[in-house]
């Protein structure tokens, strides 16, 4: 299943190919492959225990794998730390959000700014014309951006005080503070509210308009089917199904084990 | 006249703690670094300033006779690396067993000041060191008033420098990853590289303070860099405020007057032969106020402040809300 159009192709923003990765004797990934082409939105889907969140992990390198490659836009990326893939344009949310909660909304977005000189202790005593000239640029920046996720009102507030669609949208501002070329959004819907989800999806399908990829891991079909023309699906640390959303929910072993045996 | 002169003596004292206080509020205060062999640090820079600045001398390596500015900016240095290869070594290791590592680095040098008698003068310690403003040392209080002034100026410098640094990318950075490590990682940014400037930063301003304390008294020994000091710069960050600047410094203050206070109680009620033994009540003083401020305000006196980046400014116009 894994030769369909899910093939990787290494110079793509982001291949993975036969990842493995083990937890004493549980195989949670088990030889999963993937691709995501130039300015895709790809989805991927599968029950609880499937492996999606271990998969995300080797992808960002927050875990390394047993066995396999990933490749960042040609890349060969496997053995590279979690920030440097960052900083290769890779950025990542998480499924429990992890603002820095005694920090203000504004900080937490600036924080996420890439090559700060003045995030070294010698050049942001030595260099206070550059750090000055490079926080300016980045404060408008991240205004843009708090605006984009509509938290502008609460830009100075700790994110202590947030919400959980809220921190949702506040990862979604830190994920593009980093100017990535690729994202991996990590149920973006999880714990959200009507109200918000809609916003959320409305200001990820805007950010899929300007030509970044972007894997999606969700439960929430209806969010999938508006976003993703397609999906992969995972179970068993494996590669079920490929298709569109609505050809996958269909297939009668999708149905089997993700959608308990009624189609979506 | 007397009492101004001792009111001197003790602030210049407290200053020089403040100082080290200062370093490990960069390391603990703003990066949670469990750094407990601070006297180790504090000891190198002493002796550095030591081996550049005394008069030639017969018996032991050094005695270069340079300048006491020399000395600090040796101190500092010498601090600084020293920092950098226990850090290098530990920085990735949780919490406690930093703590225990850096336990076991202060005692080792500790003995190695008390037993390389050809570098350090051994347990007799080095002696003749250059005072500042020495040629006062004849009129008290114009000497201790003098390096009361200094001493305060460079915790003030210190202050300022950390302060500026606290408004930086820099110690926007340190927050982040003292609350959620992966978070930062996640972002591209590296937090080994972070924890080793601050462990760095705060030792070569422990190195510092150890000069400047040499320097005042002129004389150092082994004895002076015991576990003991470790456990007053705790307290004193503890009580003041961990995380803040100038609780720092009031701290350092305030348990450096409580430490000379009982001193004094103690030498006046205990005869004579019973003073040696009646010292430890000095720890036990300290230890209760420290369980005392732990209990009611845990914080410590000022607790940490919320800081920004001092380029971030007023929005020109909210955008509306949701």
């Amino acid at each position: 299943m894994t030769e369909m159009k899910n093939s990787p192709d290494s110079n793509g923003p982001l291949a993975a190919r036969d990842l493995k990765k083990s937890f004493g004797g549980n195989r949670v990934v088990d030889g999963m492959s993937l691709a995501l082409g130039p300015g895709e939105m790809l989805g991927l889907i599968g029950p609880n225990g499937a492996g999606k969140t271990t998969m995300f992990n080797l992808l960002a390198g927050t875990l390394a794998s047993d066995a396999g490659s990933i490749h960042l836009s040609g890349t060969d990326v496997t053995r590279t730390s979690q920030q440097g893939r960052c900083r290769l344009g890779l950025s990542r949310s998480f499924q429990i959000p992890k603002p820095f909660s005694r920090m203000t909304i504004l900080e937490n977005v600036m924080t996420a700014a890439q090559n700060q000189a003045g995030e070294n202790v010698l050049r942001a005593m030595m260099q206070p014309r550059l750090v000055a000239k490079q926080e300016q640029a980045n404060v408008a920046r991240a205004r843009d951006l708090i605006d984009f996720v509509s938290l502008s009102h609460l830009e100075d507030q700790p994110a202590s005080v947030l919400s959980g669609g809220q921190r949702k949208l506040l990862e979604l501002a830190r994920v593009l503070m980093t100017q990535p070329r690729v994202i991996l959004l990590d149920e973006p819907a999880a714990g959200v509210n009507p109200a918000l989800l809609d916003l959320i999806i409305d200001r990820i399908a805007q950010i899929h308009a300007q030509g970044i990829a972007v894997l999606l891991i969700e439960h929430n079909m209806e969010m999938i089917a508006r976003l993703c023309p397609r999906v992969i699906v995972m179970a068993a640390g494996k590669l079920l199904a490929e298709g569109t959303p609505q050809d996958v929910t269909r297939r009668a072993d999708v149905i089997d084990v993700y959608l308990d045996g009624a189609p979506a | 006249m007397e009492y101004l002169a001792y009111g001197a003596f003790f602030l210049t004292i407290a200053m020089t703690y403040a100082l080290i206080c200062l370093g490990l509020n960069v390391q603990w205060g703003q990066t949670g670094l469990f750094n407990v062999g601070v006297a180790a640090f504090v000891g190198a820079g002493a002796y550095t300033s030591g081996l550049f600045t005394t008069p030639a001398v017969v018996d032991r390596l050094g005695g270069f006779d340079l300048p006491i500015w020399v000395g600090w900016i040796a101190a500092a240095l010498v601090g600084g690396v020293l920092s950098f290869l226990v850090g290098a070594l530990t920085i990735r290791m949780r919490t406690d067993y930093l703590a225990i590592t850096t336990f076991g680095i202060a005692i080792t040098l500790q003995l190695a000041f008390q037993n390389l008698e050809g570098l350090t003068g051994g347990v007799f310690g080095m002696s003749f060191i250059p005072r500042a403003f020495g040629d006062l040392q004849g009129r008290s209080i114009a000497f201790n008033l003098s390096n009361f002034a200094l001493a305060a100026a460079m915790v003030f410098a210190v202050y300022l420098l950390l302060q500026h640094l606290m408004r930086s990318p820099w110690g926007r950075l340190l927050r982040a990853v003292r609350e959620d490590e992966t978070a930062a990682q996640s972002m591209g940014k590296n937090p080994v590289s972070l924890r080793l400037q601050a462990f760095v930063l705060g030792g070569a301003i422990m190195g510092l303070a150890g000069a400047v304390q040499a320097h005042f008294i002129g004389f150092i020994a082994p004895g002076n860099y015991l576990p003991m000091m470790t456990f007053q710069v705790w307290a004193m960050l503890i009580v003041g405020g961990s995380g803040n600047n100038r609780g720092a410094i009031l701290g350092a203050v305030l348990v450096w007057a409580i430490w000379a206070l009982s001193g004094s109680i103690i030498s006046e009620i205990f005869p004579a032969d019973q003073q040696a033994r009646a010292a430890s009540l000095q720890i036990v003083v300290i230890g209760v106020m420290l369980c005392l401020i732990l209990l009611w305000r845990p914080q410590g006196i000022l607790p940490e402040a919320r800081t920004s980046s001092r380029h971030l400014g007023k929005r020109p116009d909210k955008g509306p809300k949701p």
